[in-house]
């Protein structure tokens, strides 16, 4: 089950639009608190200027061969490019924020 | 949990590789991972890639192969060369090929992970066509992509839980270790059949071998063995038993030249028999080989032969200006060249090709032209133990062998052979026969067991109608061939013709005398019964006087009868008279 969490045109102080997907395999723990982790995440740091997509492996199982999935869970971003890919379940923020290339003037306490 | 304790009840998965079924007692641990492991560029792949192509077109088992290091498209040129069409088999659902991609720079990790992502492919590729083959070549890819190994190692040993689960029979690819068998442990979850494959590349000859390392609860080889891959495949070629127990045919084959059969007790080679030829250089032996093969031909029966210093169409057009056509045999599929030089194969390849050859042809003679072209492909002890290996296999195949051999000339002929011509029944020496500044060729049989042979030697001479065998001259002065033998003979001949003419002048003379003699003895005869005539004409004359006298002499008596009163003396002279008349 996708669930894709649009928050609305607002401005935006640097890059454009974040398209992020995020596969799961079902509802396990590590599911969750990926989720959990990710949802938080771009709530603080991309606050309306993002486009999430879960995609459940269990239910969507051609997505993993077609879009090149091993790990998970696995978080991509489509946009902005280069394409970036990470492993896990994202509870090391600053790890994430680096990856996704967010400028450490954003992070907050 | 069910264990497996007997090859019985231990079920396999045949993998229709010429030869591997053979040293796993049957294939591969059904349901069960295999591991198989070696360098680069030695098989590994293909051998997993056979295993899959030949499940699914030979035992109606679909397969996966998932490959973590060649795209599709790669995989598919790669095993074209072989033959395998993998796009066919892809849309027969037959096979599914998925490329998993791994890349360390997009492997950061920010929490736990585990391998989730790959056993959803793996079990959506395996429900789709209801594979029960899997490969997964090679593993390893994931230990290069992935930041860390104990989350890895976890997961491939739940990966193989899940997949024996699964019932599918698995083969893994794995590189060699340095000190390890693979670089990476996998050994540690592979433990129910270890395969290593070894790939050496000696003074630019290749080699390649297979050993089963381990295969939990079955019997199986334990030696190397040597394998090819060829554009149908691997196939590995054990030359195991090396067994000296064969029933010896009683057969026996001709040579093709007719003297020699007489030379071999009248009767030729036995069927199943090895025999050795050798000579110095140009003596003729492809000549006596190449009569051997066309009398195999001749005969309906196939010829291999195996060439490794001419080719083939040099050998034909030689031999044909010798009266031997070989090339309509060739053409009728009774007889096979095989060239190669030797030096392109190590002595295990040679054997392996050559057992494949044999294999694949079926042929009553097999002729190897000249052994001696093995002599660089390893020691003399090496290549007595190939040689040997050889000989046995033919012999237990009830295959007839010829081999010749090069060798150096003089007296080094027959000993340096020592090593080999034991291992022959047959061993036939061509020889120089130097003299008078000419060299004349002699074959004579040095050994033949289980007949009686002559120990004559034989001139070897070369003509348009093939070979023959000719007497050698035996003389006062030795052994005369070639120009002198025929000057010897020409002068023999003269002389018996010299002779001839001198006893029929005598008989002749004789005849005369003889003649001559009965006309004196017929002259003598006539004078001595004229002789006798006139010696009898004198004595009837005189008997006829004698008797005129005496009847003279009565009429005169008579006569005087008248007055014969003084006869008393007449009576005696009656009695005289009487006598006289």
């Amino acid at each position: 089950m996708s669930n894709k969490i649009d928050s609305g045109h607002s401005a935006a102080p640097h890059d454009g639009k974040y398209v992020l997907l995020l596969y799961v395999a079902g509802s396990t723990p590590k599911s969750s608190r990926a989720i959990t982790n990710l949802k938080a995440i771009c709530e603080i740091h991309l606050k309306g200027r993002y486009e999430l997509t879960v995609v459940d492996l269990y239910e969507k199982h051609k997505r993993a061969r077609e879009d090149q999935i091993v790990v998970a869970p696995t978080l991509v971003r489509c946009a902005p490019l280069p394409v970036r890919r990470m492993i896990g379940d994202l509870s090391l923020t600053d790890r994430v924020l680096a990856v996704l290339d967010l400028p450490p003037a954003l992070r907050q306490p | 949990m069910k264990t497996i304790t007997a090859s019985k009840t231990l079920r396999k998965s045949p993998t229709g590789i010429r030869g591997l079924d053979e040293i796993t007692d049957g294939g591969l641990p059904a349901g069960r991972p295999t591991l198989v492991c070696g360098g680069a560029g030695c098989g590994k792949t293909l051998l997993a890639m056979e295993f899959l192509v030949r499940g699914a077109t030979e035992y109606d088992e679909p397969g996966v192969f998932l490959a973590f290091e060649e795209t599709g498209e790669e995989l598919a040129d790669n095993v074209a060369s072989l033959g395998f069409d993998l796009k066919a088999l892809v849309a027969r659902k037959k096979l599914l090929l998925d490329y998993v991609y791994v890349e360390r720079s997009e492997s950061e990790e920010t929490g736990e992970y585990d391998l989730e992502g790959l056993f959803v492919r793996l079990n959506d590729a395996i429900n789709s066509i209801k594979a029960k083959r899997v490969v997964l070549d090679t593993i390893e890819g994931l230990f290069a992509g992935l930041p860390t190994q104990g989350i890895l190692r976890s997961e491939l040993r739940r990966l193989f839980r899940w997949l024996k689960e699964k019932g599918v029979t698995v083969v893994i690819t794995g590189e060699h270790g340095q000190s390890t068998l693979t670089r990476y442990g996998l050994e540690e979850y592979v433990s129910d059949c270890v395969i290593s494959l070894d790939h050496r590349v000696v003074e630019q000859v290749t080699t390649r071998r297979i050993r089963i390392v381990k295969y939990r609860g079955t019997t199986h080889g334990t030696n190397e063995y040597p394998f090819l891959i060829e554009k149908d495949g691997l196939s590995i070629w054990p030359i195991t038993s090396v067994q000296v127990e064969h029933t010896a045919s009683h057969e026996r084959i001709p040579t093709g030249i007719e003297r020699l059969d007489t030379m071999l007790g009248g009767k030729g080679f036995y069927r199943g028999s090895s025999i050795l030829l050798s000579g110095t250089a140009g003596t003729g032996k492809t000549s006596v080989a190449t009569t051997f093969a066309e009398a195999t031909c001749r005969r309906g029966e196939r010829c291999l032969y195996i060439s490794f210093e001419e080719n083939p169409s040099q050998i034909m057009r030689n031999m044909a200006t010798i009266g031997i056509d070989l090339q309509q045999w060739v053409r009728k599929g009774r007889l096979q060249f095989q060239n190669v030089r030797a030096f392109h194969f190590g002595l295990e390849m040679h054997l392996a090709r050559t057992i494949k050859f044999v294999t694949e042809f079926s042929p009553a003679v097999v002729i190897i032209d000249p052994i001696s072209g093995l002599d660089t492909s390893g020691t003399s002890l090496e290549v007595k133990a190939a040689l040997m290996r050889l000989v046995d296999y033919l012999k237990q195949q009830g295959i007839t062998a010829m081999l010749t051999d090069l060798k150096m000339g003089g007296a080094a002929l027959e000993r340096t052979d020592a090593a080999i011509s034991s291992l022959v029944d047959t061993w036939l020496v061509l020889r120089d026969l130097e003299s008078n500044g000419e060299r004349n060729r002699g074959l004579h049989v040095l050994k033949s067991r289980g007949m009686g042979h002559s120990n004559q030697v034989r001139e070897f001479m070369l003509s348009q109608t093939g070979i023959q065998l000719t007497d050698v001259y035996i003389g006062p002065s030795g052994m005369l061939t070639g120009s002198a033998r025929v000057a010897q003979e020409a002068r023999e001949r003269a002389e018996h013709v010299s002779l001839d003419e001198e006893a029929e002048r005598q008989q002749l003379a004789l005849e005369c005398k003889r003649a001559a003699l009965e006309g004196q003895i017929a002259a003598l005869r006539a004078e001595f019964s004229a002789e006798e005539a006139t010696i009898a004409r004198i004595f009837s004359q005189d008997k006829l006087r004698e008797a005129s006298l005496a009847s003279d002499k009565v009429e005169m008596g008579r006569s005087r009868q008248h007055d014969a009163v003084k006869s008393n003396r007449s009576q005696p002279r009656n009695g005289s008279r009487g006598k006289k008349g």
